[in-house]
């Protein structure tokens, strides 16, 4: 982890709620795709965790979702503007593991970090084959971009009115090696319930620091004990998740 | 430059900076970034008797000026304290650090704070009975004078080194269970731990805290506990740690005006994790400013 000063190259709206903002700076302390940064948001106490989409050069690609008051005071944010980052957080998706017919699974704000992740298996010569679910054909954003990758991607979407009608786990395919995902919980909670490899899960919790200090976020696991998502998370394996209620 | 270092309960510091616990983990994520001999010293995560996980999530609720938190004592337990977290701190932290402990019974606290007190990096024992986070135990003996003094005095019964009662702010006369410690003999008092408080979410209309209520901390405590520390120093002789929203090295230095021998810093570590750093390389610059050649002499200077 490193505390850097990260420069707003721009900040644009992609749907009506979700924004791409570029940041320019020292980002060497990004070591792997599904790593997370933590925004200082002037006016607003707790920093905002965001999931890193994609790191070219140095420039840092953001996708976020407008959702409170911190996420909009962003949305407003100028190009120029030098914010306060906590850059490199969270263990981020293990790659080694994909096999060579790695399935991505994303749902909403989820899908940011899995542009970064079907990069890197591309860069290893895996073919990637993504599968991202939207409520609307109005909330669609990134599968042209995954698509200009060399991505297969299937888009779904929960009122049917766009592609796949339903859910990311009604179009599953019938083969694949190994799967990564990120979206809301019942969406986890399905992909957990309807694959039938190995995976890695990636996942959101309201955060106090971020870097493992205050134990805000953590999460049970099936050995009995715990993690933190933010600091031995966001990305659990398959095996570690323990599903509460 | 001034002098910075202070004598808390016998054990010379630095400064007087203290990152409080449960803000600190066991310090090692902190020594990443930064020597953290820099510090006076620091409190670790409040430990107890069994490993515990804490409350469900949500257990962190931002608020205008700070936040909530409900963890509710997750740490792995005296055990692996003992056996895995002091060697590793070991490495990284050559000062006396203060032991924070919870427990849910008398009996508890005398088994934790016995076998820290033969820890020898411990220099001093913080006695949590005040979290606002566990259903029965730790609140309940911080909440009467008679609590508060049954522990002290078992606590003292079985340990050499200092004990400082660490009290909650959620009483109706903080002055009566300092004194009962006191009395007791504890050998200090830190003060404040987090203000009850929740928050609503308009979305769902359900409290954001899994647990629906849990201690504020923040900026917006430091006028609170700063009253506190000065009512408390009033009545008391043995030294205080002020804590309670601290975040620069202004906040430091009124709360020693107000009685403070030592001062925590919390909620300010999870928004900066450089925050108790920067507290202690600005001291210098806020005491020239204000003419003060040394801490040790301002403390209760406001009474």
């Amino acid at each position: 982890m490193k505390q850097e000063t990260l420069t707003i190259l721009s900040n644009d709206a992609l749907t009506k709620s979700v924004y791409r903002m570029r940041l320019t700076g020292d980002l060497s302390s990004f070591t792997r795709p599904g790593q997370f940064c933590n925004i200082a948001v002037p006016g607003f106490y707790l920093r905002r965790p965001i999931s890193v989409c994609d790191i070219e050069g140095d420039v840092l690609t953001l996708l976020y979702k407008v959702v409170g008051h911190g996420t909009e005071a962003m949305a407003a944010m100028q190009p120029g503007t030098a914010l306060d980052v906590l850059c490199g957080l969270g263990n981020g998706y293990d790659t080694a593991k994909s096999g060579d017919r790695p399935l991505l699974l994303g749902g909403g704000v989820g899908i940011p970090p899995l542009y970064g992740l079907a990069k890197a298996l591309l860069a290893e010569g895996k073919p990637v084959r993504a599968i991202l679910g939207f409520n609307t054909a109005e909330e669609i954003f990134f599968s042209d971009e995954f698509r200009a990758l060399g991505v297969d991607v299937t888009v779904t979407t929960a009122d049917g009115s766009a592609w796949v009608k339903g859910f990311v786990t009604d179009a599953m395919p019938a083969a694949y090696s190994y799967f990564y995902t990120c979206g809301p919980l019942p969406m986890l909670r399905a992909v957990y319930e309807k694959t039938f490899t190995s995976g890695q899960f990636s996942f959101e919790a309201r955060m106090g620091c971020g870097f493992g200090a205050c134990m805000g976020c953590s999460m049970k696991t099936a050995d009995g004990g715990y993690k933190r998502v933010c600091r031995e998370g966001p990305v659990f394996r398959k095996e570690e998740i323990v599903w509460e209620n | 430059m001034g002098k910075l270092n202070v004598t808390l309960c016998g054990i010379e510091m630095d400064n007087p900076v203290i990152p409080a616990s449960g803000t600190f983990g066991y310090g090692y994520e902190f020594a990443e970034l930064y020597d953290i001999n820099c510090l006076g010293t620091f409190s670790f995560k409040g430990t107890t008797k069994e490993p515990r996980y804490g409350n469900p999530l949500p257990r962190i609720a931002e608020c205008s000026a700070g936040l909530i938190n409900a963890i509710g004592l997750q740490n792995p337990g005296i055990d692996r304290v003992i056996s895995e977290e002091l060697p590793k701190l070991a490495k990284v932290f050559h000062k006396p650090v203060m032991a924070n402990v919870g427990g849910f019974s008398v009996e508890e606290y005398v088994e934790l704070c016995a076998r820290l007190d033969k820890e020898e990096q411990v220099g001093w024992l913080e006695v949590n009975i005040s979290c606002p986070n566990v259903k029965k135990g730790g609140k309940s003996y911080g909440m009467t004078p008679e609590g508060a003094a049954e522990v002290t005095a078992a606590v003292k019964a079985v340990t050499t080194k200092p004990c400082i009662m660490k009290l909650t702010p959620n009483v109706t006369d903080i002055v009566a269970i300092a004194k009962a410690c006191e009395d007791a003999g504890a050998d200090g008092v830190s003060l404040i731990n987090t203000l009850y408080g929740m928050r609503i979410d308009l979305r769902t209309s359900r409290p954001v805290i899994a647990n629906r209520m849990g201690g504020y901390s923040g900026p917006a405590a430091f006028p609170i506990a700063l009253r506190m520390v000065y009512q408390v120093r009033a009545a008391v002789n043995i030294p205080i740690v002020g804590i309670g929203g601290v975040s620069s090295a202004e906040d430091v230095i009124e709360m020693m005006y107000a009685g403070a021998t030592a001062v925590g810093v919390g909620a300010a570590n999870c928004i900066d994790p450089y925050a108790s750093k920067k507290i202690v390389e600005d001291l210098p610059r806020v005491m020239e400013k204000y003419g003060i050649d040394s801490l040790e002499s301002i403390i209760g200077g406001a009474q």
